[in-house]
């Protein structure tokens, strides 16, 4: 991209040419997400109404959203009236201020969290350490992450990009204990490290899967059941949640935690699913809601379907570029196809090769349990992204197309050049550098005359030009 | 009846007899096909790089050409889906008309001809590649992503020719990586992509691999001969029209 002023963008290309490289761990690791793919395929034909559900959730998602507003206050009315306290976050910095002044004021130095995409998107861990507050990430996946200090890779298997071997090296430098330990060992390990973390724990973070603005419930869902250990164990317990988590009544929440685990893991359920209806004695629960972008994204037309996204991470494991090319291609809190419709909404010009990632295949459409155009909105985030960011040169060449594209005369002259230069030009000049389709593949051979060319000979005598 | 046939751009120039196969077996079904000679392209290849806009001319000049007609074919399911949700021009009137009218070859055989029978012999071990603008984006047939009973336009039609035996690869759908642009700004992406499918495919047992979209087939055989695998691309336009 010369000529052409350098912001920090995320490269996509580079980076998943880089991932790729590595041939034997791409097919590694597009196996491994293939088959959880595999896995909610079976879970999903398990529930002959799943493509019911799926409408069902979608116009649920449609309807909370459009009256967001009036749910929101239902919803802290409510938690208000069982005893939950609740917050309003602004943004990314009002939430971890919030959150700091929460634990500080309690002479909170110890904190347990569980799983929550949210408070990775705030940076919340870092806020919290560099002001002197210890936090222990507690899914097992994540807490692999935090000790070799990277984000994750995947929303719902955080570490799904390691191998066990690289756990077993981790936790043999990290945690002191033997090389190569088998999977359960290493489980072991980590149950033993992390109960002294609960035991100690002065407060635990949580993220949201769903907020019932009926009842005021909370909803957290986990397969390790350390949300509950945590919440359950600490005098505070707080909860981050984006304002999108809303849905109606509890009624409705069969429909998404039916889809929610069999989407993102092929299980029929999470193994936990936990209602926070009301504190424990003695216990403060607090509730944090944050937009950070969401209402401005609510506003755009074309955009706010993606706001419907449960996080199952179906796409992800669907997505055939995801699959190849690994989390940190997208440079993102939220990668693959999701994520590259999320993130050009709060920052067009650092993301704006994610539209681009992705050959517009639309499986993630297909899969997602709450029917999000992922594909469409990609194509419509290109209309956007595109002319503000390309390069001057390649901006010409497309117009240059248009104008050739838009007249018969110039098509039939481009054309026969085109075919004229494929076929008498060397080899060494068509398989120059600049050729990127030809570095691993044959150009398509170029015949001598083209359809119309042969048409207009041999039969436009017979039919009338209209 | 009388059909425009679609020449999308890129098989006019690379592909010709996919061209004159189409014409061939829809004149041999009873349709008067009509060539509009002033054709170029849809619009598709800068569209979907984000150039809409700059894409309109092109778009507009495509309206005009078809218009006139009832019914407008194309063999290839990528530049029909293009047309069918992407297509903006001015004059709305005619770019509705043409956007319900424009069908894929195979989806017009089966809706509208409402093909029993096809006369064509093909003694090969065949595996159909499934685009997925053809298969996601115009329903030729149930993604296996879908919860719904199974179909497919492009299957049932290759069963009906004389000595074809299909093979399916492991991954039904598995999309092939070209993509479009994506095939050359994600070039390492897209060459994986395609090199993983050739390998399903050969996997399969398969001989020859047939599609509704050239432009997947470009790719796939590009690397092919490449690395000299022993497989032939073919549109299933040529098989119903009788190749061999
Ligand atoms: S976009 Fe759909 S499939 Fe992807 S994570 Fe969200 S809900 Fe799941």
């Amino acid at each position: 991209m010369e000529g052409f002023i350098e912001l920090p963008v995320v490269d996509h290309a580079r980076l998943a040419a880089r991932f790729v490289a590595d041939a034997e761990r791409v097919q590694w690791h597009d196996a491994l997400l293939w088959q959880v793919r595999l896995k909610r395929d079976r879970a999903a034909a398990e529930v002959p109404e799943w493509e019911e559900l799926r409408r069902l959730a979608s116009e649920i998602k449609a309807h909370v959203l459009t009256y967001l507003d009036r749910y929101l206050e239902q919803f802290e009315a409510q938690a208000r009236a069982c005893g939950i306290q609740v917050h309003w976050a602004r943004d990314a910095a009002a939430h971890n201020r919030i959150v700091h002044e929460l634990l500080a004021t309690r002479h909170v130095r110890r904190v347990v969290k569980s799983k929550s995409m949210l408070t990775e998107e705030c940076g919340l861990n870092p806020y919290l350490e560099a002001r002197g507050i210890e936090v222990v990430d507690t899914d097992l996946g994540e807490r692999i992450m935090q000790l070799l200090r990277q984000p994750p890779s995947h929303i719902v298997t955080p570490a799904i990009h390691l191998r066990r071997e690289e756990v077993a090296r981790l936790f043999h430098e990290k945690l002191g204990v033997p090389e190569n330990l088998t999977p359960d060992e290493l489980v072991a390990v980590a149950r033993r490290v992390l109960r002294q973390k609960f035991l100690e724990a002065e407060a635990a973070i949580t993220g949201v899967n769903f907020a019932v603005a009926e009842t005021g419930t909370l909803v957290v869902c986990t397969n390790e059941g350390n949300a509950d250990l945590g919440m359950h164990l600490a005098p505070v317990h707080i909860a981050a949640m984006g304002i999108e988590k809303l849905i109606p009544r509890l009624v409705d929440l069969g429909v998404f935690l039916r889809l929610l685990a069999r989407s993102a893991t092929g299980q029929p359920l999470t193994v936990y699913t936990t209602h926070i209806g009301r504190p424990r004695p003695g216990q403060e629960v607090h509730v944090v809601l944050v937009d950070n972008g969401r209402s401005r994204r609510l506003g755009l037309p074309r955009f706010w379907p993606a706001l419907k996204c449960i996080r199952c991470g179906a796409c992800m494991n669907t997505c055939p570029v995801y699959r190849r090319s690994g989390g940190y291609s997208y440079g993102a809190t939220v990668p693959g196809p999701i994520g590259a419709i999320l993130m050009p909404g709060y920052d067009a010009a650092r993301y704006r090769t994610l539209p681009y990632a992705s050959s517009l295949c639309g499986s993630c459409r297909e899969v997602c349990p709450v029917q999000i155009d992922i594909d469409e909105q990609l194509y419509a985030w290109r209309q956007e992204v595109g002319p503000r960011y390309v390069p001057r040169l390649k901006r010409l060449a497309m117009r240059l197309a248009a104008r050739v594209l838009a007249s018969p005369g110039r098509y039939r002259r481009a054309g026969r050049l085109l075919r004229w230069s494929l076929r008498r030009l060397p080899r060494r000049i068509l398989y120059g550098p600049w050729n990127g389709w030809g570095r691993a593949r044959e150009l398509p051979s170029a015949p001598a005359e083209s359809f119309l060319e042969w048409y207009r000979k041999t039969r436009a005598s017979a039919t009338a030009q209209r | 009846m009388t059909v425009a046939l679609f020449v999308p751009c890129y098989i006019d120039q690379f592909y010709p007899r996919v061209a004159r196969a189409a014409l061939t077996l829809l004149e041999r079904l009873g349709c008067r096909v009509e060539v509009p000679l002033d054709q170029t392209c849809c619009g598709q290849p800068l569209a979907n790089a984000g150039f809409a806009r700059e894409a309109r001319p092109v778009m507009a000049h495509f309206v005009r050409v078809f218009a006139p007609y009832d019914y407008i074919v194309a063999p290839s399911g990528s530049c029909v889906f293009h047309v069918r949700h992407h297509l903006e021009a001015d004059d709305a009137e005619a770019v509705r008309h043409v956007q319900q009218r424009t069908y894929e070859l195979c989806q017009f055989l089966r809706e509208v001809l409402q093909v029993e029978r096809i006369e064509a012999r093909f003694p090969h071990r065949v595996a159909v590649h499934d685009s997925c603008h053809g298969l996601r984006g115009l329903g030729l047939g149930r993604p296996s992503e879908r919860m719904v009973p199974a179909y497919s336009v492009v299957r049932d039609l290759l069963r009906q020719v004389d000595g074809l035996e299909l093979v399916e690869p492991s991954r039904p759908d598995e999309c092939c990586g070209f993509g479009g642009t994506f095939a050359v700004e994600e070039e390492a992406m897209s060459v994986r992509m395609g090199q993983d499918r050739l390998d399903d495919f050969l996997q399969a047992g398969a001989e020859v691999v047939v599609s509704t979209d050239m432009s997947c087939l470009m790719h796939l055989e590009g690397l092919a001969r490449r690395q000299q695998l022993p497989l032939r691309f073919l549109h299933v336009a040529e098989i119903l029209a009788g190749a061999d």
